[in-house]
């Protein structure tokens, strides 16, 4: 009987906060001046929205999200990293920017000079820079004052097409002319068509604060444990650390011993952990509802990093039969061999290469899941004009972001547990010695 | 029409990487329902082979993402 009854306040809460959620979009959806019908619900925020409206129109801009609720930008700015550390639109906690251009040198400040607002938009440039949804951004337009601070319009952008690409090029309101962003840099870096910024960009981003708070929480709970280890032995483990014996013990027995062996487990054995919980730390401290939201592990550049030190690890650490296996196969025609040696080349390349994408695709997956179920909400309820259909959306979309958030609950178990599997294979295919 | 057919290049890898999984999960289920003091190693085993399906699925899906 308890147990229903806190089930049932659960999911009485989740639907209050979808709702409210709800009510929150619905009025991101309508910042342009557009349509100002939603203002009753909103405080003082909104004064600087209308004023973000006004120049919009002035500049002659169409609405940055033209009043149409668009599923796939919300999901893509709810996963993307950010210079400002927002907690449910309400909560903006400043973060530092640590901006390089080649042609300003160094600009180090704090996110705040932007005075991030509504949907992470910064109200005021500095330095060139300006925050576009979270993002640092520096105005192309040479009138743009390069220095000190400067308040803004809101920002505009316009679809163009480019070699049959459709791409989006940002503006910024400037004394009501339109001035031109760069855009952001993307993961491609220009290859395939994305753009490449003229800044390098150092700064400590959401990601980035996440990876440090969680690095500082699981440096306090290992010492905690490894103390309780030297002061108490023979003792039975207390608290965090009978939580975390079993899952220790589970890396070294399961993982760590099959695949690198007895007598050479344990100079793998810190990596291994540190991966493991690395990874799932960060996939847990992402599903932490409006708190974290942050997408750490997600993002291909982390991932990326992880998969290059197991790479490195794997082939500076791989002995002669690895190096002899993948170069010149024994026990295979001569003419088949160079053929082996190609493939085993790419397969090197391609193990780290899945590593990253592998995690990086789970735990975003599982994010723009819940993200689109959420958005169930403002596609049903026609952006707040529909008030059944957004009801209908609002359960829907509670069952099936419930039922979702339980599977990533497990999906972070099991990927953190993946990489550290395929890690320790990896390395133990690398220093096997001959059978 | 290149999105149109990236989309349904994705849709078809993810075919073959689910009946790729599917045959995983039922064959260790049923080794596990045949031997069940083997069930922490085909457990092991069937994550490692899981993540390996997993890993073709989501270059195709990375390169119809690069195509569209």
């Amino acid at each position: 009987m308890h147990k229903i009854a806190g089930v049932l306040l659960i999911f009485c809460l989740t639907v209050l906060s979808a709702t409210s959620l709800a009510q929150n979009h619905s009025h991101d959806h309508h910042d342009n001046g557009h349509d100002h019908s939603h203002e009753q619900h909103v405080g003082d925020e909104h004064h600087a929205d209308d004023h973000e409206g006004h120049h919009d129109n002035a500049c002659g801009g169409h609405g940055d999200h033209g009043g149409e609720y668009d599923p796939k930008a919300t999901a893509m700015h709810h996963i993307s990293d950010a210079n400002v550390y927002t907690i449910l639109d309400a909560v903006r906690i400043p973060l530092p920017c640590i901006l390089y251009a080649k042609d300003k040198g160094w600009d180090v400040f704090m996110s705040s000079k932007f005075e991030p607002g509504h949907h992470d938009n910064g109200h005021a440039a500095y330095n060139g820079y300006v925050l576009h949804e979270g993002a640092v951004k520096r105005v192309i337009a040479e009138e743009f004052p390069s220095e000190g601070q400067v308040h803004v319009g809101g920002f505009t952008h316009e679809k163009i097409e480019v070699d049959g690409k459709e791409r989006s090029i940002g503006y910024v309101c400037y004394e009501g002319e339109k001035m031109q962003l760069e855009e952001k840099t993307v993961f491609d870096g220009g290859v395939l068509g994305g753009a490449i910024t003229s800044f390098y960009d150092l700064s400590i981003t959401k990601n980035v604060a996440s990876m440090i708070l969680i690095l500082i929480i699981f440096f306090f709970i290992f010492r905690w444990i490894a103390r309780a280890y030297q002061n108490g032995k023979g003792k039975a483990p207390r608290g965090i650390q009978s939580l975390l014996e079993p899952v220790i013990l589970y890396i070294r027995d399961e993982v760590a011993i099959p695949f690198l062996g007895r007598d050479r487990y344990a100079k793998y054995m810190p990596l291994l952990l540190s991966i493991f919980f690395f990874i799932l730390g960060l996939n847990l401290w992402g599903q932490v509802p409006f708190l974290g939201g942050t997408n750490v592990t997600g993002s291909l550049t982390v991932t990326m990093v992880l998969a290059i030190l197991v790479f490195l690890i794997v082939n500076f650490s791989g002995n002669k039969h690895y190096w002899q296996h993948i170069l010149w196969m024994p026990g295979v025609p001569v003419a088949v061999k160079p053929l082996l040696a190609v493939i085993e080349l790419m397969s090197m390349f391609i193990k780290p290469l899945t590593l990253m994408l592998r995690l990086a695709g789970n735990i975003t997956a599982g994010h723009i899941a819940i993200l689109s179920f959420i958005g169930l909400i403002f596609i049903f309820g026609d952006s707040g004009q529909n008030m059944t259909g957004g009801t209908v959306g609002s359960v829907l979309s509670v069952a099936l972001t419930l039922f979702m958030m339980a599977i990533e609950l497990i999906v972070a178990f099991i990927q953190a547990y993946v990489f550290t599997i395929l890690s320790a294979s990896y390395i133990g295919a690398a220093i096997e010695e001959h059978h | 029409m290149t999105g149109t057919l990236a989309a349904i290049g994705a849709g078809l890898a993810v075919i073959g990487a689910g009946i790729g999984i599917g045959q995983i999960g039922g064959k260790s289920v049923e080794a596990i329902a045949r031997q069940p003091e083997a069930s922490g190693d085909i457990r092991g085993a069937m994550i490692l082979m899981a993540a390996f399906v997993e890993g073709a699925a989501l270059i195709a899906i990375l390169l119809s993402i690069f195509f569209s």
